[in-house]
């Protein structure tokens, strides 16, 4: 039963990725040198939407507050976030975007998903230095926190009515994806 | 600026990869990737060296590594590499077979030889020497994945899934990610 779901679920992503245009490395380039901005709306638009569904699921009972699951804030974020952003950049491949644009036959991917295993990799050795000698991993801010209140077990950090606030901030990802201009340059 | 081929327009777009994740978080949990090179990693350590990875009654898992990392959460990713066929690793196998389906009924694919070997951008700038892309595209996987893991979880997991939940993680890693990356792309890909 997992598995199928995990077939399912699997597929209908991969097919999203490739229709939102997030497989293929120029589009990434250019939403980053801001020559091409639909896909950063396609994102921000997704996000919003997701957000509304998710907080009114939540609210009416019909999305599970189990299934929420919120990754910890350490430094490790920002920086692991900046790194990878310096990858992104040269490469335009994400690990998602990259192994679904390998599979449409882009072989470049072939050496960037390469390049990640070996990354991985190398992160895998260097962990227990990295725990043992920097602060890398310690919580920040509240470690496992959300903004607005989801039902779940982990905390949040505004005390506004939870679904109030994920619906209000679900709108202004919508409204700034609409407000981004196709291109800026 | 042209019309994408066999991409939906922005809006549709959005809408589709919305279903994909409130899909995932509906029925299962948030999507993730990055998780999974570390798993794929694990897996084929193991068959080098069987140590690796150990049947271990007294982790909360069943299952413990030497290395640090594998054996974090009580040998979380030391069980799922001893078991690839779960969940998270099926679904990522699942999205590049998605993303294959697409492509083959007039979705997003490399339409010349040259656009599969690397994106125009890349040639404007950089040239057509494959060698040279390829090269950068290993180094750029590279610092992807290893910033992917120090942050715990890259685009889908920490941006898309964690803001979507409106989680503070989520936000630092968007914002460490466009720090680097919108002035980086900039730079790099001057001609157009």
């Amino acid at each position: 039963m997992e598995l199928s779901l995990a077939i399912a679920l699997g597929t209908l992503f991969g097919f999203a990725l490739n229709r939102a245009g997030a497989t293929n490395p120029e589009n990434i380039i250019n939403m980053l040198r801001f020559t091409d901005l639909r896909l950063m709306k396609t994102i921000l638009f997704a996000i919003g939407v997701s957000s509304i569904v998710l907080f009114g699921g939540l609210k009416l009972g019909f999305i599970d507050a189990g299934h929420v699951s919120i990754k910890a804030a350490h430094l490790g974020v920002i920086a692991g976030g900046a790194l990878l952003g310096v990858g992104f950049a040269i490469a335009g491949y994400c690990p998602g975007t990259g192994l679904a644009a390998l599979a449409t036959g882009r072989k470049d991917a072939l050496f960037f998903v390469l390049g990640g295993f070996a990354g991985a990799f190398a992160f895998t050795l260097s962990y227990g230095w990295l725990k043992a000698n920097t602060s890398l991993f310690d919580s920040i801010l509240g470690g496992k926190v959300s903004l607005a209140e989801t039902g779940s077990k982990y905390e949040h950090l505004m005390t506004m009515d939870g679904t109030m606030l994920g619906i209000l901030l679900g709108l202004a990802f919508i409204g700034i994806a609409i407000a981004v201009p196709k291109s800026l340059r | 600026m042209c019309k994408y081929k066999g991409v939906l327009p922005w809006a549709l777009g959005g809408i589709l990869l919305a279903v994909a994740f409130l899909s995932a978080v509906l029925f299962v949990k948030p999507i993730g990737v990055s998780t999974q090179f570390v798993i794929a990693d694990a897996a084929v350590w193991d068959v080098i060296n069987p140590d690796i990875i150990q049947e271990n009654t007294e982790s909360k898992t069943g299952y413990s590594s030497p290395n640090a990392y594998l054996n974090k959460s009580g040998g979380k990713y030391a069980k799922n590499a001893a078991n690839p066929l779960n969940y998270s690793f099926v679904f990522v196998l699942a999205m590049m077979f998605g993303a294959l389906l697409s492509s083959k009924i007039s979705g997003d694919k490399p339409e010349s030889k040259q656009e599969s070997l690397m994106p125009k951008a890349w040639s404007d700038n950089f040239g057509t020497r494959s060698k040279k892309r390829f090269i950068w595209a290993f180094i750029a996987g590279f610092i992807v994945l290893f910033g992917a893991r120090l942050a715990g979880g890259c685009t889908s997991g920490h941006m898309m899934s964690g803001m979507m939940q409106t989680s503070l993680s989520g936000y630092l890693f968007a914002l460490g990610l466009f720090a680097t990356s919108i002035p980086l792309a900039i730079i790099l890909y001057k001609k157009r």
